[in-house]
């Protein structure tokens, strides 16, 4: 049982979370997703409040 | 404060006043039960707190039902993020004067121990001292910050109508009965993790709520985007109710006692508490806080986060490799090389994810450095990065097994935690609570800015002085118990390395006394502000620094 | 554009679980394999389950946090062997629920305390450490001198422990009462089936009044166990090399 998971975790494992990792890259760095980033980041800015700097 | 339960929406259908009303009365009849069949007095004692706080939930609720609740012209829920701010302050200086105290233990131990006051030994105030700045101070600012914050970027009110006091409440009873349970003698001696099962169990119920009505909230939200703080929020909460149930699972030896046994034991233990006990310094203490950078920060400075692009690669590769450190806690111990090899490899890995998150907190304030200068509140959130990135760097270079052969069991240790503790957790939530005040009770700005400047001076010199004596203490003593004479024998018994480290105990007693210091001005400040205050003759710094350097 | 937005609405969820399966693979591949990994604990000679009042010390030694400042863990370093004794092995702490490794050493490491010092110097450094160790920082445990050891869930404290592994048998945990009180007593007349039950057990009256039985009875019975276990005269080390 032992030897199947380690066997499984140092291939297997290791390219799907290598994968699931590119995945995040290409997410966070695909320029089509740049106007979502943008309008998000100012998420904090812009609700009209009783804040006052 | 106010009666504690406040207005919610008119249209409420009154679901969560039937529900928490149902609870309140089943764990009252349970309360009682145990506390009358007791096998131990400390149970006893425990059973009536909660019998009591049980009956004053309810009372608190019966006068809402009676009472009607307010109709609320505000589109958010702000009482309970005022409560558990007003909570972080008084939790906050509880918890760092029991810090100022064991710290003058060490230093003076004929002045600061007596004969007939067991309870007081260090044995049992240190883990209260920790779990008073942790789960206490740390936990009522998370608490606070994450509903304040999940509500703005959502533009919606908090989920679950009374459920968000239940969790403030809840939270702090769990608090209470793990702090006097320290005094009594009531712990199962896990670091971080002390309170007993019954504890724990009352945590998990708060816990999976405090889930709900953050993900309520969540789920209901008028913004497309879940912003990148509830993210953080999120992680923390998720994962410290895996890593709390994990590490608590015991075998109680009554149901109406205090006493249990930990399920693991020896090595296995020993792994799933520092998997813990590493995870609750990941997640508790860095996720957390991180929201609270990524909200705050940017707020305050009137800037947008550097890069958002940077903040979805630090949160995903900080919560991946965070999870695997735990292991360098066991370095040269009983546990199999494997997993301590492991353990460190990701510890030095850990390093990338926690620089990118640094640099994409200070790269806010690019284009209005000016800020550091003329707003201390944001110089003390800037600061508090800066130790981040400091003791996120001196953390994997720990982890390397040759250094920790030295630093481990030594004040280093200490050093390290506390640069990290009062550095970035302190700074970053006083920066959080000093933006917080005004804001919340509706004040132009705060009572004096001039209180915020010595708030800061004070206590980052206390924090210089603790850090430096600890990383002398601490190397000094690593070095003195491998210490060879001529003749191939050790040349220093233990208790002489204990006698060096006298003078570098009592820096380190002056610097926590100097950081209590400061935290007692910022609570005067803060409730200056909270009554509308606004100090007279102030020196404004920033009325210099309007005028346009054209 | 409702479509949209249920999925967006959704996304919290997701995000719950992303995170959830992310940090629940790294404690299950680190942490599971030591649970059926026969090498996690070597095969030694002499680590038995704790006696009654051995245990009941332990609870003291729990309970007043004694683990804050004193590791029990000496790690395979010249000086630590050198200055405390063999190095710790996985199989000393197996019976030890919770463990006690401890993380700082405010005060010496005690894993290997029991022997080396005697019953009555124990005594008095508990009450007041400063008057055998000048320069000690070390509380005073003037208290568990004085007060009697209530042991009347002494049962079930064995009861819990061998529902979470330890090998106690139905006549340890019936006889835990009687042997408690033994272990302080030579010559009382359950001392034959104490030590047929404890193999190796100390007999003797920890803290020098025979008159009654104290916390401090239990905490020294415990601190002199300590690190005595295994016989490491027989031990092959090589046989365990991690």
């Amino acid at each position: 049982m032992y030897e199947m998971l380690s066997q499984v975790a140092q291939t297997w494992g290791l390219v799907l979370f290598v994968i699931a990792f590119l995945l995040v890259l290409v997410y966070a760095l695909n320029p089509r997703n740049q106007k979502k980033f943008d309008a998000a980041r100012r998420i904090p800015l812009e609700d009209e409040d009783i804040h006052n700097g | 404060m106010n009666t504690g339960l406040p207005a919610t929406q008119p249209n409420q259908n009154g679901a969560d006043i039937a529900l928490i009303g149902a609870f309140l009365a089943v764990g009252l009849l349970m309360a009682i039960f145990i506390a009358a069949r007791a096998v131990d007095p400390l149970m006893e004692v425990h059973a009536l707190m909660f019998a009591a706080a049980f009956a004053a939930g309810g009372f608190a609720l019966g006068s809402v039902i009676y009472g009607g609740r307010g109709a609320s012209s505000d589109v958010y829920e702000f009482d309970v993020v005022k409560a558990g701010v007003i909570a972080s302050v008084f939790w906050g200086i509880a918890g760092f004067l029991v810090g100022v105290i064991i710290a003058a233990q060490l230093a003076f131990p004929n002045i600061f121990y007596f004969d007939n006051l067991g309870w007081t030994n260090f044995g049992r105030l240190r883990p209260l001292h920790t779990s008073a700045v942790i789960f206490a101070f740390g936990g009522n600012v998370l608490i606070a910050t994450s509903f304040y914050v999940v509500q703005r970027t959502s533009r919606g009110r908090l989920w679950g109508g009374l459920a968000p006091w239940f969790v403030f409440w809840g939270y702090n009873l769990f608090i209470v009965i793990a702090a006097t349970g320290y005094l009594m003698g009531v712990t199962q001696s896990k670091e971080y993790a002390e309170p007993e099962w019954y504890a724990d169990l009352w945590l998990t119920i708060v816990w999976v709520v405090y889930l709900l009505v953050f993900l309520g909230t969540l789920l209901k939200r008028k913004e497309p985007h879940i912003y990148v703080a509830n993210w953080f929020y999120l992680a923390f909460i998720v994962t410290i109710a895996m890593l709390h149930i994990v590490n608590n699972l015991s075998m109680p030896v009554s149901l109406t006692g205090v006493k249990s046994y930990s399920l693991f034991a020896g090595v296995q233990d020993a792994l799933t508490q520092w998997w813990y006990g590493h995870n609750a310094v990941g997640f508790f203490l860095t996720a957390g806080f991180l929201a609270i950078m990524y909200y705050f920060i940017p707020k305050r400075a009137e800037r947008p986060v550097y890069s958002y692009r940077l903040s979805i690669i630090h949160f995903w590769a900080l919560i991946f490799i965070y999870i695997w450190a735990g292991p360098h806690h066991l370095h040269y111990t009983a546990l199999p090389e494997w997993a301590q090899t492991l353990g460190m490899t990701f510890s030095i890995m850990l390093w990338m994810p926690s620089w990118g998150g640094m640099i994409n907190g200070l790269m806010t304030l690019s284009g209005a450095w000016d800020k550091l200068r003329t707003d201390p509140v944001i110089r003390m959130m800037v600061v508090s990065v800066a130790f981040y990135g400091m003791s996120t760097f001196e953390g994997p270079l720990m982890s390397i097994r040759a250094v920790n052969s030295l630093s481990h069991y030594t004040d280093w240790t200490i050093g390290h935690v506390h640069s990290g503790a009062l550095g970035w957790v302190g700074y970053i939530s006083f920066g959080a609570l000093y933006c917080l005040v005004p804001w919340l009770w509706k004040r132009k700005e705060l009572y004096s800015k001039q209180l915020v400047e010595w708030h800061f001076w004070i206590s980052t010199i206390g924090i210089l002085l603790y850090i430096t004596s600890m990383w002398v203490s601490g190397i000094m003593q690593g070095l003195m118990w491998r210490a060879y004479n001529d003749f191939g024998f050790l040349e220093f018994s233990f208790v002489e390395t204990v006698e060096a480290m006298h003078p570098y105990y009592i820096i380190r007693m002056l610097g926590g006394l100097m950081f209590l210091a400061g935290a007692f001005i910022m609570a005067y400040n803060l409730w200056r502000t909270a009554k509308g205050d606004i100090r007279a003759k102030e020196y404004v710094p920033s009325q210099a620094a309007a005028v346009p350097a054209e | 554009m409702l479509d949209r937005h249920e999925f967006l609405e959704k996304r919290g969820l997701v995000l719950t679980v992303a995170i959830l399966i992310t940090v629940a693979i790294g404690g299950i591949v680190e942490i599971a394999p030591l649970f059926y990994l026969e090498s996690t604990i070597e095969k030694v000679k002499g680590v038995r389950p704790y006696t009654p009042l051995e245990l009941a010390g332990r609870n003291i030694y729990v309970r007043e946090g004694c683990y804050v400042c004193h590791s029990q863990m000496v790690r395979p370093l010249r000086d630590e062997v050198e200055r405390y004794g063999h190095y710790s092995l996985a199989a000393e702490s197996m019976y030890d629920h919770p463990f006690q490794w401890g993380s700082k050493r405010s005060g010496p490491d005690l894993a290997r305390v029991g022997g080396k010092y005697s019953d009555s110097w124990q005594r008095q450094h508990l009450i007041d450490p400063r008057s055998v160790v000048p320069e000690s920082i070390m509380p005073p445990y003037k208290f568990l001198d004085e007060k009697p050891l209530d042991y009347s869930l002494v049962e079930n404290w064995l009861k819990a422990n061998r529902a979470v592994g330890v090998p106690y048998t139905d006549e340890m945990v019936e006889n835990a009462g009687a042997d408690l009180a033994a272990q302080v007593d030579p010559f009382s007349e359950n001392y034959d089936a104490f030590m047929a039950r404890y193999p190796g057990a100390l007999v003797r009256d920890f803290d020098g009044d025979p008159r009654r039985i104290t916390e401090m009875d239990a905490i020294i019975a415990y601190l002199q166990v300590l690190g005595t276990m295994v016989d490491f005269s027989t031990y092959e080390p090589e046989e365990n090399y991690r």
